[in-house]
């Protein structure tokens, strides 16, 4: 009897491992087949009927032609390492600051600005994008990284919210205790709450330099020169260069070098910092 | 001296909640509201931003209304949020599920389902676009082998243009995963063990316990589904831009396109009012309906 249940638990396990290989063996093709047409020799992928499940050749000097050889894919970088820390900054400052008055500060009056707050995140962004786009295009901020970091500073629904979310947990006595030995609220936000919420700090600073990373509608919209394009866009442009010399056979190495290397930085930072993605996922989805 | 902390301290501290929320209501008024109203009344408008705007009425929506394009983009979107958001669901939640085991490892199949998730969307489209190549793109390579003499061609035909755009949004069900697993460690064991000494099955015991526990998640993916749904742009921009014969022509995509490449930005507003209405719809009857199936512990 005893010995029966142990080996159904055994076989249990069996399957659960063999059908999560499975199912990870299909999330992973993807990125398998990218890397694989990306260090293959130009073309060789491309002429086989049957797949080569293994490279045959390493060309690592791939990624060294898909970075210097089409476009300024140095210059991209430089572009969407600015526009990334510079609104990581903002929305991290700007939003905590929000996100203490309305938890911390928090009064009668306060609760129908934090449901507009709630409001305005479900407006979708096609509505006041136009009309935004107007309103630089009139101030002369077109072609410039301007529209892209300045709203950051006026603080981010989603991020304020959260970072309300977290002043909540912290007790309340503490606060009382501060602003009774005198401590004004400036001194109380950068002494004492900020460096208790860093985990917020730093889930918020994860998430917005990941959206920033990943926006490809913004610059596409504001930014006209090549020079100014992020990676987002840049990679498109790459696209259309390689399209333009004909031979989709090198294409496809190329492209693929160059859409994997704008993918590593993300996947480095999200092996760096998981916990803060994890949670910060969490916390949206769940605490309402 | 009259300073700041002689004065009452309820009052000081309403004073400093407009100073710490000041960045938010100077960007609600700059970047929504007056946004939000500009663009309401520029879909009355005719205007092509070179020129003044023209009032021309409720034009705009006539025009959208018998405009076959439109009518177009609208149903591709909807067909693919019909089908993208309920599979999303139920392979997200299936995954949870999955990972939801004491077994060694196990954060490993985490981060590998998570990954896509975290992908630049440009790269996904680039990933994606190659892998669907019907000639020498490995998912057809592979329809071969298992011996399809001929495969679809994927981005290249119109009806089998938009399952392809579902299959790459399931690749990405790894943020809803991470919800639902969430959810799923918040279950009490009480109730599994209890269920267990009452004999219930497998079956019974997840219809029971565990989806009546997490209905709260499942609702939320299903809201934040359906808005991101209809929202698909980047991808039909970077793979299709819409074709073949406007198949995979997306409502934003074709916004856009009213907007910044044909300049009707009169017309481009009166579309977002109609998908901001749409979005807002579907939220206020998905928040109706969940009235009668969401279950929150502390209600």
């Amino acid at each position: 009897m005893n010995m029966n249940r142990k080996c159904q638990v055994f076989f249990k396990k069996i399957g659960s491992y063999l059908l999560l290989s499975i199912i990870a063996v299909i999330f992973v093709i993807p990125f398998y087949w990218a890397i694989l047409t990306a260090i293959s020799p130009p073309g060789s992928v491309m002429m086989l009927v049957k797949i080569e499940w293994l490279p045959k050749e390493i060309h690592l000097e791939n990624f060294y032609k898909a970075w210097f050889k089409y476009v300024p894919m140095t210059l991209y970088l430089k572009n969407s390492l600015i526009i990334a820390f510079s609104v990581v900054f903002g929305t991290v400052i700007t939003s905590a600051s929000v996100g203490y008055a309305f938890s911390i500060l928090r009064w009668p009056g306060s609760d129908i600005l934090f449901l507009i707050l709630l409001g305005t995140m479900m407006i979708p962004g096609q509505v006041t994008m136009i009309p935004l786009y107007i309103l630089f295009f009139k101030i002369g901020w077109l072609n410039s990284f301007k529209p892209l970091i300045i709203p950051a500073y006026f603080g981010n629904p989603f991020f304020i919210f959260l970072f309300s979310q977290f002043f909540a947990t912290l007790p309340r006595e503490l606060f009382d205790a501060a602003t009774v030995d005198g401590c004004s609220n400036y001194s109380i936000f950068w002494k004492i709450a900020i460096p208790l919420v860093k985990p917020a700090l730093a889930t918020v600073a994860v998430f917005s330099f990941m959206w920033t990373w990943n926006d490809f509608m913004g610059p596409l919209i504001y930014l006209r020169d090549t020079n100014k394009w992020t990676l987002s866009l840049g990679i498109l442009n790459f696209q259309e260069q390689l399209y333009r010399t004909g031979e989709t056979s090198i294409n496809f190495t190329m492209l693929m070098a160059a859409a994997l290397l704008v993918t590593l930085p993300l996947t480095i930072l999200f092996f760096v910092a998981q916990k803060y993605f994890i949670q910060g996922i969490v916390l949206t989805g769940l605490k309402r | 001296m009259w300073k700041g902390k002689s004065r009452p301290l309820k009052e000081r501290n309403k004073i400093d909640f407009f100073i710490f929320a000041s960045p938010w209501l100077l960007g609600l008024v700059l970047f929504t509201m007056g946004p939000l109203f500009t663009s309401l009344i520029l879909g009355f408008c005719e205007w092509d931003i070179l020129s003044s705007p023209k009032f021309i009425g409720i034009r705009n929506y006539k025009k959208l209304f018998n405009d076959p394009i439109f009518w177009k983009s609208l149903s591709n979107t909807a067909f693919y949020a019909g089908i993208q958001v309920p599979l999303g669901i139920l392979l997200s939640l299936f995954l949870a599920v999955l990972l939801n085991q004491k077994l060694r490892g196990i954060t490993f199949y985490r981060t590998l389902y998570f990954l896509p998730s975290i992908t630049p969307v440009v790269a996904i489209a680039l990933f994606w676009q190659w892998i669907f190549e019907p000639q020498f793109g490995i998912l057809n390579k592979l329809l071969r082998g298992l011996g399809e003499k001929y495969p679809p061609h994927w981005l290249f035909d119109t009806f089998w243009v938009k399952p392809a755009f579902i299959i790459m949004g399931l690749w990405g069900a790894g943020t809803g995963m991470l919800i639902f697993l969430a959810a799923l460690q918040g279950v009490p064991q009480e109730l599994y063990e209890a269920a267990d000494l009452d004999g219930v099955n497998w079956w019974e015991k997840h219809w029971y316990i565990t989806i009546p526990s997490i209905s709260p998640a499942i609702f939320f993916n299903l809201v934040m589904g359906v808005i991101g749904a209809f929202q698909i742009f980047t991808q039909a921009y970077v793979m299709t831009r819409g074709g073949p014969a406007f198949a995979s022509l997306f409502y934003v995509l074709y916004l856009y396109q009213n907007a910044f490449e044909h300049l009707e930005m009169g017309y481009a507003s009166a579309q977002a009012w109609i998908l901001f209405a749409i979005i807002f719809s579907l939220t206020f009857l998905q928040q109706k309906i969940s009235r009668r199936w969401v279950y929150y512990e502390y209600e």
